[in-house]
């Protein structure tokens, strides 16, 4: 059991927990994950590590709202219980001085890449931050990602905040103006496909952060496994990060949408258990 | 070995021993035919988690137990990968003394009630029983009076608790708590050493509570098991994963002196053919996990599950039996088995096979998938399979399987589940790049004492072997205590 010891609400659907888990605070670095089980009934899912504090001993995860389980994990309150947490898991990130390097997320993929924006930073690189969501209100970490780097370009798609345009839009106008060594991507499935072949036009090295279906999380289930460079590899232990041009996307999305029907009934049943209390 | 021969000798001239082997004759013993173990009916037992298998009644089992003459060399201990002194705990059953029977089980074997129910027992000690042997005829049914004996102990409340020495005051960590680790901890906890395992899961138990499914070993059985080392002084910490959340050296900073490596062969394999990563193609351990760690077939829990009307699933071993029997239990309308050689060469238990059989799953032998044609969202629709010919043996002594040229056809399917073996796990070798493994990941040990190329580090099971059994891992799990108790008594 890991308690929850601060909570920050980013939007109506995204928040992030500071939750108790010294040994893992301790040993992550950039680029790790954690499995989660918020209780008994719950299932097992992996979040990356946004954050962590060695001397509070906690670990920092942003969670979105879009099942049961992520749901019931951001009802939790400071006070409250993880019922199992597990990390820290994955490879990390490969940091090391590049020259430029462009870090893109996506949503709430900023929170994962928060500790390898601030890592790279730290090992001495230029680095240029586009972050993108929807609108304003989706915006997060901004503040965070900004003290880590040269430069930061915000993306909303509605123009309600920064520049108006896709993730894409962003990147193509700093590398239209600046020689780029190194490319992250991470986001959600359809953004990282997209930001990939950006990168891959103007051939800039790029990794991206894979978040699969995943079970155990340790290599045992085979669900999170993905196409790269025309080999099946498992994200947990071979991943999360990838070469981003050679991941098959496609499947990735669409092997993410293998439990669709499941998980749409599950939310309703959920959703008419909360109504009646 | 001396020292055990003599043992058994002395036991076996026990007063009781000698006074029961005169109660009858040995014709008498031998006449009378072995015991059918009574099971859940077919019909019944294919839409439930009900236990197949429903155990002996005491008179019965008393009267299977009469069947063994007591030899004076009995053979079937040299069956056993964990010693059990068979004829000492089948005559306690004989002469009712149903406690003590378990009692004998508990002296050289950790988890007897999971093993009367998983171990190959026809392969084991009753091959090596003087009326398979001698005779020609059917074995006593050693493994069913196993778990008789260990149900009646649960059952009675009167569970014994092995004897544990005085504590010596050293730390040893287990990675892993399937019957390796199980096993392992529970002959060190005999010895006086303070015992630690560390679980990467949320649950204690490995292989017997995320793979076995409840209706071959129900998870109660194994929890009763896990209950008593924890009595003998056991400790366990889930969601530990050594290499990850602490590294072995982070441990012996803590002070453990010694770690036994049993992190079982945690990667499933695929048959890398085109359409393999489509929607609704997964491994038997993504699927089983699913329904038995986390309980997806049950009301209210919130992991899903695949419930496909037509489920393939592709292996021969006892891992593919329990994922097809679990595809029907989760309401498939057709459950089939594709597998390349015939029925006789395949590895699962013949128990196993003759349940699923008798449940009503299809076995397609002879038969291997090539490739996976899914639907336009993605989702597996057809298998294209080829038929098989069996050739000469290959190295195993198994008639190799070949394709026969012109075969191919298609099957529909919604659901895949490939059972066709697993690699062990590789989290702890790449946490330790000093440590030797063979080319197939598997850690390479002393084969006496299972102490790896790092002299504090010993391994068994499957991150050892690659994929066996429950009761090979658990002898292993033996070897490798006795080992590390001589080594770390060395090193004092």
């Amino acid at each position: 059991m890991n308690k929850v010891v601060s909570k920050r609400q980013f939007s109506e659907n995204v928040v992030g927990l500071d939750i108790e888990a010294p040994r893992i605070a301790k040993a992550r670095r950039a680029g790790h994950f954690v499995m989660v089980r918020v209780d008994e009934k719950g299932e097992r899912i992996p979040l990356t590590i946004s954050s962590a504090d060695v001397q509070r001993g906690t670990i920092t995860l942003v969670i979105q709202k879009v099942g049961v389980s992520s749901r019931k994990l951001t009802a939790l309150e400071p006070g409250d219980m993880v019922h199992d947490l597990v990390g820290p898991l994955g490879h990390a990130t490969e940091v090391k001085k590049y020259g430029t390097v462009l870090c893109c997320g996506g949503g709430v993929g900023v929170a994962p890449l928060l500790p390898i924006v601030e890592a790279m930073k730290a090992a001495g690189n230029r680095v240029i931050s586009v972050i993108a969501a929807r609108n304003k209100e989706l915006v997060i970490l901004e503040d965070q990602i900004r003290a880590h780097s040269d430069e930061v370009l915000v993306m909303t798609d509605d123009g309600s905040y920064g520049r108006k345009g896709l993730i894409t839009e962003g990147m193509e106008s700093i590398i239209e103006r600046e020689k780029i060594d190194q490319a992250v991507i991470i986001g959600p499935g359809i953004m990282m496909k997209f930001a990939s072949l950006t990168t891959k036009k103007h051939n800039i090295p790029s990794i991206a952060s894979l978040n699969t279906i995943m079970v155990d999380g340790t290599g045992m289930c085979g669900a999170c496994r993905v196409t790269v460079g025309g080999k099946t590899r498992f994200v947990c232990v071979d991943g999360p990060e990838f070469d981003a041009h050679e991941v098959d996307f496609d499947e990735m999305l669409s092997r993410l949408n293998g439990y669709k029907d499941e998980e749409q009934k599950a939310d309703q049943e959920y959703s008419c258990q909360v109504d009646k209390k | 070995m001396d020292n055990r021969a003599d043992y058994l000798k002395a036991e076996r001239s026990a007063e009781w021993r000698e006074a029961l082997r005169k109660t009858m004759k040995n014709k008498e013993r031998t006449a009378q035919l072995r015991v059918h173990m009574p099971e859940a009916p077919a019909q019944e037992r294919a839409r439930s988690y009900v236990e197949v298998n429903s155990g002996l009644t005491a008179p019965i089992a008393m009267k299977e137990a009469s069947r063994c003459i007591d030899c004076p060399d009995p053979t079937c201990i040299s069956g056993c990968p964990v010693n059990i002194n068979i004829p000492k705990f089948v005559k306690n059953i004989e002469r009712g003394e149903f406690l003590e029977a378990a009692r004998t089980l508990k002296e050289t074997n950790a988890l007897p009630a999971v093993c009367g129910r998983v171990c190959p027992q026809e392969k084991q000690c009753e091959a090596n029983c003087f009326y398979t042997l001698k005779l020609k005829a059917e074995p006593v049914a050693i493994g069913y009076l196993e778990r008789f004996a260990a149900d009646y102990e649960q059952n009675s409340g009167a569970i014994s608790i092995p004897e544990v020495a005085p504590a010596n005051g050293m730390k040893i960590a287990v990675v892993g708590s399937g019957p390796a680790g199980l096993a392992f901890a529970g002959d060190m906890a005999k010895l006086g050493y303070e015992v630690h395992i560390l679980e990467a899961l949320h649950e204690i138990g490995g292989v017997l509570k995320y793979g076995i499914p409840e209706f071959r070993l129900p998870n109660k059985v194994v929890d009763v098991e896990i209950e008593s080392l924890r009595k003998m002084g056991v400790k366990f910490e889930t969601n530990f994963i050594v290499g990850k959340t602490a590294t072995i050296d982070d441990l012996r900073e803590e002070g453990f002196k010694g770690f036994f490596v049993s992190s079982g062969a945690g990667l499933p394999r695929f048959m890398n053919i085109p359409g393999e990563n489509l929607v609704g193609i997964l491994s038997s351990n993504e699927y089983l996990t699913r329904v038995n760690l986390m309980g997806a077939s049950r009301q209210g829990m919130d992991t899903p599950v695949m419930r496909g009307k037509r489920v393939a699933v592709i292996g021969g071993g006892n891992t593919a039996m329990d994922s097809v029997r679990t595809a029907l239990r989760l309401g498939a309308e057709k459950a089939t088995i594709i597998y390349r050689r015939s029925l006789e060469e395949m590895p699962a238990r013949v128990e196993e096979v003759k349940h699923a059989q008798e449940e009503g799953v299809e076995f397609l032998t002879l038969n291997n998938p090539i490739e996976y044609l899914g639907d336009d969202k993605g989702k597996v629709k057809q298998i294209r399979l080829q038929k098989m010919e069996l050739g000469e043996p290959d190295a195993s002594g198994r008639r190799s399987p070949r394709p026969v040229e012109g075969s191919e056809y298609l099957i529909d399917a919604d659901t895949v589940v490939v059972s066709v073996g697993v690699s062990p796990n590789p989290l702890i070798p790449q946490s330790l790049p000093d440590l030797k493994v063979s080319r197939w990941g598997t850690i390479e040990v002393d084969p006496e004492t299972l102490q790896s190329s790092i002299p504090d580090i010993f391994a068994g099971g499957d991150i050892v072997r690659g994929g066996a059994t429950v009761i090979l891992a658990m002898g292993d799990g033996r070897r490798a205590a006795a080992g590390m108790h001589q080594y770390l008594q060395n090193a004092r």
